[in-house]
């Protein structure tokens, strides 16, 4: 099968469609035709920076530019991990904490699936690294996001009753045990729910841009389903370590719950 | 002496000291946020704080904190309850005789925590303390929520332990009638810090 290359006219007609749906709010009243252009443009722009540094990327394909592509995008992601929580720990701890799940769970499965499942010679191939990276990082910083706002939030919520064991010389462990499972589910809940869905409810974007670029339908499943255990193996692990990390900072040594390292509420 | 607290204060807590001796009873007064609550967390060790706390030789910074608050107990104004039902809040069935002492109906033993009223909550808060068998008892206005008969049989229970097992307790009360009888001293929290009075 052939690549049917797109040109700039058939992306300005799909451009249309999002400019009528722009005249249509304006229309109604909706007031959400800023946004909206605002959020295309950026889109555009973003793309077209992805597209440019990637073919540069690909074209110089060393080791040391792909490292440091992976960093930003491991940066970025701890940011975001950050930004999605509404209070979220203090200071560069709670950077921190995401960050080190992610690296410790996103960057490693996907290092062992270049060198042992795909086996691209190198292994650093970026054609492969970079967006593999990219989708087991967003889904790990996902993950990781919403497990480390159930842990703070909830810790918050149940200040009392995670006090009164401790008055009663319970152990930290013990005081957050339920604390800590029922974040550690949170953070799963989205890849549980992918796994649900694939092939029957959506069809998984890498799979289908495989199949729009030609390749067989099998060949793309079978990546597909690596893929996806790679996430979900990336994600339940990053939000236990980020839960037991974060659930540690909670507690002072003397074993207090420090609710003052949370930022405050948004 | 069986607890001590030399030059305590933290963040919400003025300037504290004072001693309790086996079996006396220390009753707190003081506006409302002038620290008292928070002075009672600082001796549970729940925040942190300056100066030295000792109980019976051992300072509190060098027991671990589960053990000092197993015999440190402190009974906050408000209970924390995080299961369903009370029997799971113990480690044990207390004896009928609590039961009796506190006026509680047998029955709780097995109820939903969210079928309790604010005195039952109160009253079982209390038990829960008190079943672990500390030192020193620290208690956050432990009959604000009882009626007046109920009051006076918590007051003897609290004052009966303290007798009766060679504590001592600290107790925030806005109504030190119902302690002052018992207690020698009281502390006037004030924002300066903590002053000792001789009971008249």
């Amino acid at each position: 099968m052939n690549l049917y290359s797109l040109t700039p006219f058939d992306l300005a007609l799909a451009a249309g469609l999002v400019l009528a749906l722009g005249v249509v709010q304006v229309l109604l009243g909706l007031g959400l035709f800023r946004t909206l252009a605002f959020n295309s443009v950026r889109m555009v722009l973003q793309l077209l920076l992805v597209g440019v540094i990637l073919e540069a990327v690909f074209d110089a394909a060393t080791l040391p530019w792909i490292a440091l592509i992976a960093m930003v995008m491991m940066g970025l992601a701890g940011y975001e991990v950050v930004a999605r929580q509404k209070r979220a720990i203090r200071g560069w701890h709670g950077y921190g904490i995401g960050l080190a799940a992610m690296s410790a769970t996103a960057l490693i499965v996907t290092v062992l699936a270049l060198t042992f499942m795909i086996e691209t010679d190198p292994w650093y191939t970026p054609q492969y690294a970079i967006p593999l990276l990219g989708m087991i990082l967003g889904n790990t910083m996902t993950g990781i996001g919403l497990a480390l706002n159930n842990l703070t939030q909830t810790a918050w919520q149940s200040r009392r009753e995670i006090e009164a064991r401790l008055v009663l010389g319970h152990s930290v462990r013990d005081a957050t045990a339920e604390l800590r499972s029922d974040s550690m589910r949170a953070g799963l809940i989205p890849t549980l729910n992918m796994l649900a869905a694939a092939g029957v409810i959506s069809l998984p974007g890498m799979m289908t841009g495989q199949i729009l670029a030609g390749s067989p339908p099998i060949e793309a499943v079978k990546y597909q389903i690596l893929i996806m255990f790679l996430i979900a193996a990336a994600t339940g692990f990053g939000s236990l370590v980020a839960v037991q990390l974060g659930a540690r900072r909670l507690f002072d040594a003397r074993d207090r719950l420090r609710l003052d390292r949370l930022r405050s509420g948004r | 002496m069986l607890f001590e607290v030399k030059g305590l204060q933290g963040q919400h807590v003025p300037p504290v000291s004072f001693s309790l001796e086996a079996g006396e009873v220390l009753t707190v007064q003081g506006e409302s946020g002038v620290g008292k609550s928070q002075l009672l967390r600082a001796l549970a060790d729940l925040s942190p704080h300056d100066g030295e706390v000792w109980l019976d030789g051992a300072e509190q910074q060098a027991m671990p904190a589960t053990e000092w608050r197993r015999q440190v107990g402190l009974v906050p104004a408000e209970s924390g309850w995080w299961a369903d039902t009370v029997a799971e809040h113990f480690p044990g069935r207390p004896s009928d005789d609590w039961w009796e002492r506190l006026r509680l109906r047998a029955a709780l033993w097995e109820s939903p925590v969210d079928r309790l009223s604010s005195g039952e909550r109160q009253r079982l808060a209390v038990l829960r303390a008190l079943v672990l068998m500390p030192r020193v008892l620290l208690l956050d206005e432990p009959t604000a929520n009882l009626d007046r008969d109920n009051a006076s049989a918590m007051a003897e229970v609290l004052l009966g332990y303290v007798r009766e097992h060679g504590a001592a307790a600290v107790w925030i009360s806005h109504n030190p009638e119902e302690v002052r009888a018992h207690a020698r001293r009281w502390l006037e929290m004030k924002p300066e810090g903590g002053v000792l009075h001789e009971s008249v």
